[in-house]
């Protein structure tokens, strides 16, 4: 098992990563500017390639810095442009309206850490991991995970609820990379192609609603219920 | 020879989505498409009985065949052509001609992602699969560009990736949790999976299950992730709405079974039965209480397909070679009937230029065929002998009796009954309610619309009175490859 025998250094370095990421969801969380939320996505996107180069020296992965080197092209660059472009057309800037004030949304994002802590540690009792850098990943994983549920909830810009898709799977990707390095390539090498045809569904999607709805709030998608 | 039917299955709506794309006229690509959805028509029935005898391996084994991925082959391959075949007629009123060739594209290329995820032998790209499903359906649920429609497919594709990306949390987990024993590199096919998941950590297991469930409970529509559906089927034009009710909830559905056998020989206990049959039983309840006050044609229909994969879920949740073997027939008959009632939604949506029940009066009057053959579908929809869905839904009851969720029999046989009175007062109503429009002028249907919904009612009177007995060892031999259940 490579987490139980890792050196001190390499365990240091995946932590300090992952957990700068997590810090990064905070900024996300915290700000009402669209262009912030992207740049903290960016360079989340590029700690994560750095994580996948890391794991590959330490753990002996050389088809790891192929994918580093693919994310940091799809969700570094080319992810981050797309998305770009979708904000240069619709010249929204920031979150107008929002359900719950950045302040108290940092707060909902620190509870729902707590409670992935708790889940992930007793797993990782569970499993005799407990203190190892195992336990952080899943910790980070789940809380990745529930604040970009959090930001699908209370976000109604259109940019906002993709980009909370985006940190959805940028918690999965962050995890898989610390805790199964060795899933075969073919998996990841799909589910980042995977991503970038979500994002083109996505811009697709966002000029229909420019074009027929008429504004990209969320808030005015409510003729449909019952 | 199995290859080639294989090869029949994908090329064939890829050569229908490519010759959609390449020439612009609407009559050749309607053309191409239903000669792509009955090519994978005729080409599912004999792999059919080829698939017996065990799961058959291709392609480095990332490709399995084995009886269930057939059977929803099957039940995927049936929808498209009924709907292929529909659509030639409904697309045509719309009077979007120079859209149709995109439409049909899409049309294929949804169909081509729903006839290879049952294929799929690894977990992971099942899941992406799946996904692809929903990106490409999307644009379907959009396609008449309306408000409305824009509006359900952002609801779709935002909420089914969300819920669907639990699903690959799940998957991940099982990875990890099937990783500390395998070793670091492994492929995680369901056969795999099911062999090393007695020795997976329990704790993992159940949190790795309870993801996958909800994650693809999402995509299945259970209760209460069922929000996007109602929405999306009933935005999405008559044939997308068959598809998406009659195939593409199959789909997700063999993906929840296949992970219940999984962790079903890992000794979790009852726990992922009754999880299933808890869901099964709140989709049953929420469907009711949105059928019984529903103001929209198809609305009315898509709740109905929350009530369905809610008896689907109780089918698999009950287990036992009887509540398998009620899934499997359910999902089938499921199939037929939800494409029958859409089709006829959509013909009298046309016909009245509303979907508003209470704008739809005198059916028999206006559409006497097209009426009649819709009638016949609610009664068999909502479970009434002597059709299909009465004999499976009476085999999952019987499944349930016997296994320790008796409550949920009871529950779902009340639940029944309470949408059997509530979605026929609506069809009487429209029926036979002779206060606003009286005006009944025979109109004539063109016989695409007509067509597929005899080619739909009549396997399922069939089958309602005949339960063919080589189709009930098939049922059996699923039943033995999905474990048994409890």
């Amino acid at each position: 098992m490579p987490i139980s025998h890792l050196t001190p250094l390499a365990s240091s370095l995946f932590s300090l990563l992952a957990i700068i990421s997590l810090v990064l969801v905070f900024v996300m969380l915290g700000s009402r500017w669209l262009k912030d939320y992207l740049l903290a996505f960016a360079v989340e996107s590029w700690l994560i390639a750095a994580l996948s180069a890391t794991v590959g020296y330490y753990g002996h992965y050389p088809e790891l810095y192929l994918v580093a080197i693919l994310t940091i092209l799809f969700r570094g660059l080319l992810l981050p442009y797309l998305i770009l472009r979708i904000i240069r057309r619709l010249g929204v800037e920031r979150e107008l309206h929002i359900a719950m004030q950045p302040s108290s949304s940092l707060v909902a994002g620190a509870l729902l850490v707590i409670f992935a802590f708790v889940v992930s540690s007793h797993l990782g009792a569970q499993l005799g991991l407990a203190g190892t850098v195992a336990v952080l990943a899943l910790t980070v994983m789940l809380s990745m995970k529930l604040i970009g549920f959090l930001m699908l909830a209370v976000r109604h810009q259109a940019i906002s609820q993709i980009l909370g898709l985006l940190v959805l799977e940028n918690g999965i990707f962050l995890g898989t990379q610390i805790l199964v390095p060795g899933m075969p390539l073919l998996l990841e090498l799909v589910i980042l192609f995977d991503l970038l045809v979500v994002v083109a569904s996505f811009g697709v999607l966002v000029r229909y609603l420019m074009t027929h709805v008429g504004s990209t709030d969320s808030r005015e998608l409510k003729r449909l219920v019952g | 020879m199995m290859t080639v039917l294989l090869l029949i299955l994908v090329l064939a709506p890829t050569a229908a989505v490519v010759g959609c794309l390449v020439q612009r006229s609407a009559r050749v690509a309607e053309m191409l498409n239903l000669a792509a959805a009955s090519a994978v028509f005729l080409a599912v029935l004999p792999l059919l009985g080829l698939s017996l005898g065990g799961p058959h391996l291709y392609w480095d084994g990332y490709i399995v065949l084995d009886p269930a991925a057939a059977w929803v082959l099957l039940c995927t391959a049936i929808v498209y052509l009924l709907a292929s075949i529909y659509a030639v007629g409904y697309m045509r009123l719309l009077g979007e001609e120079e859209r149709l060739p995109g439409f049909y594209a899409l049309f294929a290329g949804f169909a081509l992602t729903m006839l290879c995820a049952p294929l799929m032998n690894n977990v992971g790209v099942y899941w992406i699969m799946i996904e692809l499903t929903t990106l490409v359906s999307t644009f379907l649920v959009g396609f008449e560009l309306g408000r409305e429609s824009i509006e359900a497919a952002w609801k779709y594709i935002i909420v089914v990736s969300a819920g669907i990306s639990l699903a690959l949390l799940g998957t991940v987990l099982f990875y990890w949790g099937g990783s500390l024993v395998l070793g670091p590199t492994y492929d995680m096919t369901w056969a795999v999976l099911r062999e090393v998941a007695p020795r997976i950590n329990p704790t993992v297991l159940t949190l790795a299950f309870l993801l996958v469930l909800v994650g693809f409970g999402t995509k299945v529509g259970l209760a209460p992730m069922h929000t996007w559906l109602p929405d999306a089927h009933s935005e999405g034009p008559a044939p997308v709405s068959a598809m998406l009710s009659g195939a593409l909830l199959n789909t997700a559905m063999l993906g929840i079974a296949r992970f219940v056998s999984v962790v079903d020989v890992a000794h979790l206990g009852p726990m992922p039965h009754t999880v299933l049959v808890a869901l099964g039983a709140f989709s049953l309840f929420v469907a009711a209480l949105f059928i019984v006050r529903q103001e929209e044609i198809k609305r009315l229909m898509a709740y109905s397909s929350v009530e369905h994969m809610g008896v689907l879920a109780l089918g698999f949740g009950f287990g036992g070679p009887l509540g398998i073997a009620g899934a499997l027939y359910h999902m089938l008959n499921h199939s037929l009937n939800k494409s029958l009632m859409f089709f006829g939604a959509g013909s009298a949506m046309r016909s009245y230029g509303s979907k508003e029940i209470r704008k739809i009066r005198g059916v028999f009057g206006r559409l006497p065929v097209t009426g009649a053959l819709w009638l016949a579908g609610a009664v068999a929809i909502t479970g009434a002998p002597p059709f299909g869905l009465f004999l499976s839904e009476i085999t999952i009851l019987r499944a349930g009796l016997g296994g320790p969720n008796v409550w949920a029999v009871a529950v779902m046989v009340v639940l029944l009954i309470v949408i059997f009175i509530g979605f026929l007062a609506h069809f009487r109503r429209m029926y036979f309610d002779d206060r606003g429009d009286t005006s009944a002028v025979g109109q004539n249907q063109s016989g695409w619309c007509v067509l597929p919904m005899w080619l739909a009612l009549i396997p399922l009177l069939v089958l309602g009175v005949w339960w063919p007995h080589a189709l009930w060892q098939f049922f059996m031999q699923i039943a033995a490859q999905l474990g048994g259940g409890s």
